[in-house]
């Protein structure tokens, strides 16, 4: 499992850095896009991977039978957070298009 | 009643603005007055908490006041933390965003939509950053600021803004990325993110795991470097500020700082006197001098007056990032009271910028077309404008550009000097006057950059001034109204205080450095007994 997760977010997080680089705006957001699901699962992992755990403890001693709340409530903020920048940007680059009447990053073709 | 508002005194400076904003929302944009009283009157409450607040933690030497959220254990639950230093830097940021309401008024904050709002949030993103005592809060109070900042960054609409806007957002969030990696490194590694608790974990993390929480450390600073625009992460910034209204530039001369905040207030805790060594120390002071260098080639290589106030942003957050390299508390105490009067006048300088230029750009022609589609109900109330063609305008005009100008400068008499004595002191004695020990290379060219940055500084402004005071006059004087001026006197008028009462001043920021370089104070308050619900 460690190992799907690991290659799973090099490869987001690759692709993400490869879009982000690329001169289209569109690219640019969903580059933006692949590098939060990347970091989200990443802050996931951080608490520890365990299969079948409850993040509720009820009151019995053995903390490793459960899994880390804290990264879980982290990966929520952060996905809402992401979700709200990304439309943000969205409409940004909307406007971009619309006023430069392209869809380069830097509202020129070079 | 007294009692029970102080006891939560260090949480109002969040919940004031988020109040203010959310009710300056549901207000439609037609009624331009209502929400203006709103956020004034909002700001002028946030400007008396902050003061309270500054009052509050200096009764008695440092004397910190937590507030822990739903009344949690500190290392489980969100803390609020006020100390001098933060409390120092809500209070600055109150005064440049009543001056920067007041600017507003004569036309900017009609000039789109939800411009009061968006502040209000903006206000609350930064007093949050500046109080709160726990890395991921720090995240969302981050965001919250960003959030707000993208959308007042393109106030007032045009291409040129949209355009920097558009990397403006860009680089924040691949930022906020790198941000969220650290943050779950430094979480993963030493589980926790209260930073008093981490400070206090940070010895006893194994060896094995003490590369991994280095890097995440060093990830986490880069995100706040690019905040705080370190050469080279700072390409964005000039751009960015020059092309963002007056007023949201003038309140941006903060967000810069808050990366620099930052930046001072974890790597002393975290890595301060008495810790682990410190792993960036001497990437600060290299990085503070590179961006020294770069602003100072950018002040003199930059046409318009904004972007020349923009790299002067740049050569403050290299001088106060070199200086924190320095890891010294006299050169702290210096670089603190350099923060303060360089963002006053920093600000001051994006304010002036707009009203010398006024008339020069097209700038005014777009400004014209979109008061005009947003404030049609309103006569645009030119009645108390100063004059039309008295010279009084521009003698006022030129007499603080004239003085803004010195204290980015440092030059004498006003705060600028003051401050740049006074690190400068520090840095070539480091252990006080008199005890004689060795200057290094990296002293005397810090040393050099900063006096070479004052004296380009210097020759841009004259030519500057030169250029808009001195040139044949062809009948286009700025016409600006008492609301401009005021702000612009207000913030001026601040430097001169902090100049004449340079002493007091210094006391405060020296008994702040001294407090920030012994971090157990901070940690003891935050995980001892003690502290306020």
């Amino acid at each position: 499992m460690e190992a799907i997760l690991a290659i799973s977010i090099g490869v987001l997080a690759g692709s993400g850095v490869w879009l982000l680089l690329r001169p289209r705006s569109f690219q640019v957001i969903i580059g933006l896009s692949l590098i939060s699901y990347a970091v989200n699962l990443f802050i996931f992992s951080m608490g520890g991977l365990k299969t079948d755990a409850a993040p509720i403890v009820d009151g019995i001693a053995d903390a490793s039978a459960y899994a880390d709340p804290v990264p879980q409530a982290l990966v929520l903020t952060a996905i809402v957070i992401g979700f709200a920048m990304t439309a943000l940007f969205l409409v940004v680059l909307l406007a971009a298009r619309g006023l430069t009447g392209t869809d380069h990053v830097d509202g020129q073709e070079r | 009643m007294m009692e029970s508002l102080f006891a939560h005194i260090a949480i109002l400076p969040i919940v004031l603005p988020m109040l203010a904003g959310i009710v300056l929302v549901l207000i439609e944009d037609r009624h331009h007055r209502t929400k203006l009283v709103i956020d004034i009157v909002a700001t002028v409450l946030l400007l008396v908490v902050a003061l309270a607040l500054l009052v509050n933690v200096n009764n008695g030497g440092p004397n910190l006041s937590t507030y822990r959220l739903g009344d949690w254990p500190v290392p489980f639950g969100i803390v609020l933390v006020a100390d001098p230093l933060a409390a120092l830097m809500v209070l600055l940021t109150a005064i440049l965003a009543l001056s920067t309401i007041v600017f507003s008024v004569a036309r900017w904050h009609r000039a789109g939509s939800h411009f009061h709002s968006l502040f209000q949030l903006l206000l609350m993103g930064l007093n949050g950053a500046f109080l709160t005592g726990d890395l991921f809060n720090l995240f969302v109070f981050f965001e919250v600021l960003l959030a707000a900042s993208y959308g007042l960054m393109l106030h007032g609409s045009g291409t040129v803004r949209i355009k920097a806007g558009l990397h403006y957002i860009a680089v924040n969030l691949a930022t906020s990325s790198l941000f969220l990696i650290g943050v779950s490194l430094i979480y993963g590694v030493t589980g926790t993110l209260n930073m008093a608790d981490l400070a206090h974990r940070i010895p006893l993390i194994p060896e094995e795991s003490r590369m991994l929480f280095e890097a995440g450390a060093a990830i986490l600073g880069i995100a706040f470097l690019v905040k705080a625009g370190m050469w080279p992460l700072s390409f964005w910034l000039p751009t960015t500020y020059a092309a963002a209204s007056p007023p949201v530039a003038a309140m941006f001369a903060i967000m810069s700082k808050v990366g620099i905040y930052v930046v001072l207030r974890l790597s002393l805790l975290l890595f301060g006197e008495g810790a682990a060594a410190h792993p960036g120390e001497q990437w600060l002071l290299y990085g503070g001098i590179a961006t020294i260098a770069f602003g100072t080639v950018g002040v003199l290589s930059s046409q318009a007056t904004a972007r020349m106030a923009a790299f002067c942003v740049l050569v403050s957050s290299g001088t106060l990032l070199a200086m924190i390299g320095y890891e010294n508390a006299g050169v702290t105490a210096g670089a603190l009271y350099y923060l303060v009067s360089s963002t006053l006048a920093l600000s001051c300088m994006f304010l002036l910028a707009e009203l010398v230029e006024r008339g020069r750009s097209s700038e005014a022609d777009v400004l014209a077309v979109t008061l005009e589609a947003f404030g049609d109900d309103e006569e645009p109330a030119h009645d108390e404008e100063i004059g039309i063609a008295t010279p009084l305008t521009l003698a006022m005009l030129g007499i603080a550009f004239l003085c803004c100008a010195l204290v980015i400068a440092g030059m004498p008499p006003f705060s600028g000097f003051i401050a740049k004595f006074a690190m400068i002191g520090a840095v070539l004695n480091p252990q006080g006057l008199g005890a004689s020990v060795g200057i290094s290379i990296t002293s005397w060219v810090l040393v050099a950059l900063l006096i070479i940055s004052g004296l380009a500084a210097t020759i841009a402004m004259l030519r500057a001034g030169i250029n808009i005071f001195w040139v044949t006059f062809d009948g286009e004087v700025p016409r600006v109204s008492i609301a401009e001026m005021l702000p612009v006197l207000l913030l001026l008028g601040l430097c001169v205080i902090l100049t004449v009462l340079a002493g007091p001043a210094m006391g405060y920021m020296q008994a702040t450095a001294q407090y920030l370089h012994v971090p157990t104070d901070y940690v003891g308050a935050l995980l001892g007994e003690g502290g306020m619900p």
